[in-house]
């Protein structure tokens, strides 16, 4: 069987994004590759969440090119994505998934094997009955990573998965994504928790202003920055 | 009072031809708000989620049909169904069905205009989700339409009200034919114009006990539906 054509490296080539007369993002040119998970930080309105929303199609350029695997268009069938608040659909916990590996075209046969693993790796499947309305903040993040899964991504999206979490909540998600990029999925993630980028990143790109500042190795972002924006974000200043 | 114990012991005593009578109007309502739906429910979340030329327009008109009067809907499928209109040849006219075709395009406004309401908001809710999953837009339809099932219910609810109320479309095109197109709304328009209060006393009643049960009942659906499904 021949393997599937990745979707990476994902190239941003001088792309801006507009809404109503104010740039979100500007000239951005950024190439993500596999490997070790990619953190977006910088402070509220950096345009984190914009690329991240753009990579996914949700927000389309206002000039520029995003390219996938060296190519324009592709299906988008291997990329996933995690909001901050997640929709949950009005079924159950395994209602949702199952949903998810509907729309990702897997046999109903196969569904339910596959819905009590994705339960198990997100440590939900004592509640799989459960309406997912009803779960806490940090189940129901843990459920939209699962959903997110099922469609077996080669590139997963996470916007602030955490931001509305607590430490413990934070912590389950943060172990589920670990188990993740260990399995080969590409993480690329948008915080602005500086210990989450410590803890999880791989490579930092540091956006300001609606543009990349720097890119570079996780260690070497956080031990020697090359910007002094980067550098001031680091200690904690007001970057503005 | 002598008419509402006499109406009491009609409702009681279980006369087969007033039974007959309000299973027909059950038979019809029902009939016309399913087949509203196959319509209106589509059709409300077509105008939630596609953009197209004149659709405002569309809105518009929708919305305005909520208030159609019964009696000129009753005139427009009496003119599509008589022996020299267009669908003469049917022979419907004057049939329950006739009644049931006048119910639904009564219905079936309050049905479109009230599903484009609650899948217009719940797409807010929940379009970045589903772009991200790639649902195409008939899977987009039905999923906002499976998820808004609870609301749905209480639309569906209100074209049932609107349909089990209704006399003068019914009246039309279905003339009032004892034992064959005489409903609980028009036989009380009958029998209170023949003076035979008891009647048509006990008809009301019976109306607005099924209508407050068939509420209830769905009512009591959507409630478990909801602790099941969050």
């Amino acid at each position: 069987m021949r393997p599937p054509v990745s979707d990476l490296p994902l190239v941003f080539d001088g792309v801006s994004a507009l809404a109503r007369d104010v740039t979100l993002v500007r000239g951005v040119s950024l190439q993500v590759d596999a490997g070790a998970p990619t953190v977006l930080v910088g402070p509220n309105g950096a345009g984190k969440s914009t690329l991240i929303r753009l990579a996914m199609g949700l927000v389309a350029p206002t000039s520029g090119r995003i390219t996938w695997g060296g190519r324009a268009e592709t299906d988008g069938q291997r990329r996933a994505m995690v909001f901050q608040r997640p929709v949950m659909l009005r079924r159950s916990v395994a209602g949702n998934i199952g949903y998810a590996l509907h729309a990702g075209g897997i046999a109903r046969a196969a569904r339910r094997e596959r819905v009590a693993d994705l339960l198990a790796q997100a440590g939900l499947a004592h509640l799989a009955g459960r309406p997912a309305r009803r779960l806490s903040g940090g189940e129901q993040q843990r459920l939209a990573l699962a959903r997110a899964l099922a469609r077996d991504p080669e590139v997963l999206f996470l916007d602030e998965p955490t931001a509305s979490l607590d430490p413990a909540a934070t912590k389950a998600v943060e172990d589920i994504l670990r188990a993740i990029a260990q399995s080969g999925v590409k993480l690329v993630m948008a915080t602005h928790d500086l210990g989450q980028a410590r803890r999880l990143a791989g490579e930092i790109v540091f956006m300001l202003r609606g543009s990349v500042r720097e890119q570079s190795g996780a260690e070497r972002f956080f031990t020697a920055p090359a910007t002094p924006e980067g550098a001031a974000f680091i200690r904690g200043d007001l970057v503005i | 009072m002598h008419e509402g114990s006499s109406a009491l012991a009609l409702v009681l005593g279980g006369d087969p031809a007033l039974y007959a009578i309000v299973a027909l109007s059950l038979v019809v309502s029902v009939s016309a708000t399913l087949l509203a739906a196959v319509v209106g429910l589509p059709l409300g979340a077509l105008l939630a989620l596609v953009r197209f030329p004149g659709r405002t327009f569309i809105v518009v008109i929708v919305n305005a049909f909520m208030g159609l009067p019964p009696v000129v809907v009753g005139l427009a499928v009496y003119l599509l169904l008589s022996r020299s209109g267009p669908l003469g040849t049917l022979g419907l006219l004057f049939t329950p069905k006739a009644m049931v075709i006048a119910q639904a395009l009564l219905v079936m406004p309050i049905l479109a205009a009230l599903t484009r309401q609650t899948i217009e908001d719940l797409w807010a809710e929940y379009r970045d989700e589903l772009t991200a999953m790639r649902i195409g837009p008939l899977g987009r339809v039905m999923t906002l339409l499976w998820d808004a099932r609870f609301s749905l219910t209480t639309t569906m609810l209100a074209g049932f009200g609107r349909a089990a109320a209704e006399v003068g479309t019914v009246m039309i095109v279905g003339g009032n034919i004892d034992g064959l197109t005489r409903t609980m709304t028009t036989a009380i328009a009958l029998e209170t114009s023949k003076g035979d209060l008891p009647l048509a006393l006990g008809l009301g009643f019976i109306l607005i006990v099924l209508i407050v049960l068939v509420n209830a009942a769905a009512w009591g659906v959507r409630r478990a539906g909801e602790i099941r499904a969050g």
